[in-house]
């Protein structure tokens, strides 16, 4: 069976001003695993958030070859979940009806159903009413979250998604996002800046170099869940990773 | 703010003007006292011609900006989801706009006489451009970040239209009735002052060819409160409309 998502010498350049090409991804060739979370972290710039759009089907002219389920990526696509950054909740769009958006193709009962039934898996039934202006950041995100997940996705892509999120907020959302990995059995890949985010919630981790991203190393997680940040094992390695990859000599 | 403060202005306004003509300041037929103008109206209000002036001019507004707005909005719309439409109608947009409503008004006589068309026919000309040229601006100025949203979630464009589209630019949209509501009244006065027999307009003009100062002045504080109530009207659908919008109230 072929891998969820297979990126095999995936190369992209933006034309920037004056007419010269900025390199953002060079040869990145990257295989996830079903079912397993994978996690791709580097420095800002390097070209990360690229790599999921070109995922999620919104950067095209890239170089190299790109598949999901098997598919070659030619656009978006609901066989895809995004988590954006910011929640992008659409402002006018209560809870529910921001949810209800992403069910087009089902009929309205099926889908105030299905509604119901995402706002119930990420605790948000009683905001089902309310609009994104009310929620709090974390709530968003779950809101977020229920609505990437409504489709039922075979591949959940997460741009740094607690990204602006307070500390606290965020080490819940992480445990959020494994739950609701467990309950679903979705692969996911997680962008993210965060060393410490990427050994907590990834069964693989992707470095990418600084601009023009290419993949630096690749390694897997082996440590049991739920996982313990003071763990010596998850220390050393969130060690090891700062020392080889993120401090400049 | 209390209804107090917001009177203090207004009532200063007509103390002083009060005063000036009654010492003797200014000429009755330059400028009637206030309470003179206020007997008119009065006497207006009782025999039932200021209803019949409003009303006169009311329909004829009603009727040209409700012309004049779905056009608009609907030319609006479809300029901003099809670039075509915009590429075949930019440059006559932009040649009409500029031509004042008033200017049509030789035209328009010739055209429809000096019946009710004609003066529909400058309002709708009157508010047509303000509300299109707001509708395609808001249109224009959507969200990318929603955009990119719609096309994740493979969206239809009905669907993206309807929900994403027009609710992002419904504000500036409202901003643009209210303004186009404001230009029928200019309009609607305007096409009355030249050929009417009823209308504020017309009652505004029939004060001046009278020598009665105090019947102008009556017309035109009705036009004013005329305006603020129907300005209030549309505020209130605007809110209704957009209820997640939380507006800027100072700083």
């Amino acid at each position: 069976m072929s891998a969820p998502v297979d990126l095999r010498h995936v190369s992209k350049s933006f034309l920037g001003p004056g007419g010269i090409d900025t390199t953002v991804l060079t040869d990145v060739s990257l295989a996830v695993p079903s079912g397993g979370v994978t996690c791709i972290i580097g420095a800002s710039g390097c070209g990360k958030s690229t790599l999921l759009r070109i995922i999620g089907g919104l950067e095209r002219d890239y170089s190299g070859e790109a598949s999901v389920g098997g598919r070659p990526i030619v656009g978006a696509g609901l066989d895809r979940g995004l988590v954006f950054q910011d929640h992008r909740l659409v402002p006018w769009m209560t809870v529910a009806d921001n949810v209800a958006f992403a069910l087009h193709r089902l009929s309205p009962t099926e889908r105030r159903a299905r509604v119901e039934a995402q706002l119930d898996l990420v605790g948000l039934t009683t905001s089902a009413d309310a609009y994104p202006d009310q929620l709090s950041g974390g709530m968003a995100q779950r809101v977020a979250l229920a609505r990437a997940l409504s489709h039922d996705p075979q591949v959940l892509l997460l741009d740094e998604p607690f990204g602006a999120l307070d500390a606290l907020t965020r080490l819940r959302m992480q445990d959020e996002v494994l739950r609701l990995r467990a309950a679903r059995n979705v692969t996911m890949i997680v962008v993210t800046h965060d060393i410490e985010e990427a050994i907590y919630l990834g069964d693989q981790v992707v470095v990418l170099s600084d601009r023009p991203g290419r993949v630096v190393a690749r390694m897997e997680v082996e440590l049991p869940r739920p996982r313990d940040r003071a763990d010596p094992v998850f220390v050393a390695l969130r060690r090891e990773i700062h020392h080889r990859f993120f401090t400049h000599h | 703010m209390s209804y107090a403060a917001r009177l203090a202005l207004p009532v200063a306004l007509l103390a002083i003007w009060q005063i000036v003509t009654s010492i003797g300041w200014v000429e009755p037929f330059l400028m009637p006292s206030p309470l003179r103008v206020a007997e008119t109206l009065y006497q207006l209000i009782a025999s039932g011609q200021l209803l019949r002036h409003v009303g006169a001019s009311f329909l004829r507004v009603s009727q040209g900006f409700s012309i004049a707005a779905t056009t608009a909005f609907a030319i609006g719309l479809a300029m901003a989801v099809f670039p075509p439409v915009t590429r075949l109608a930019d440059l006559l947009i932009q040649v009409l706009k500029p031509i004042p409503p008033i200017a049509w008004i030789p035209l328009a006589i010739l055209w429809f006489g000096i019946g009710e068309q004609a003066k529909v026919f400058i309002i709708v000309l009157g508010a047509f451009f303000p509300i299109l040229v707001s509708t395609v601006e808001a249109l224009r100025q959507v969200d990318r970040r929603f955009v990119e949203l719609a096309r994740v979630l493979e969206v239809g464009r009905g669907d993206f239209v309807r929900k994403i589209l027009i609710p992002s630019a419904l504000p500036q949209i409202m901003t643009g009735l209210r303004l186009g509501f404001a230009y029928s009244w200019m309009c609607v006065v305007a096409a009355e002052l030249i050929a009417a027999s009823k209308g504020l307009g017309y009652l505004i003009m029939d004060g001046r060819e009278l020598s009665q100062v105090d019947l102008v002045l009556a017309g035109m504080l009705t036009l004013g409160v005329v305006g603020k109530l129907s300005d209030d009207g549309l505020r209130v659908v605007e809110r209704r409309l957009i209820r997640w919008r939380t507006t800027f109230a100072g700083y």
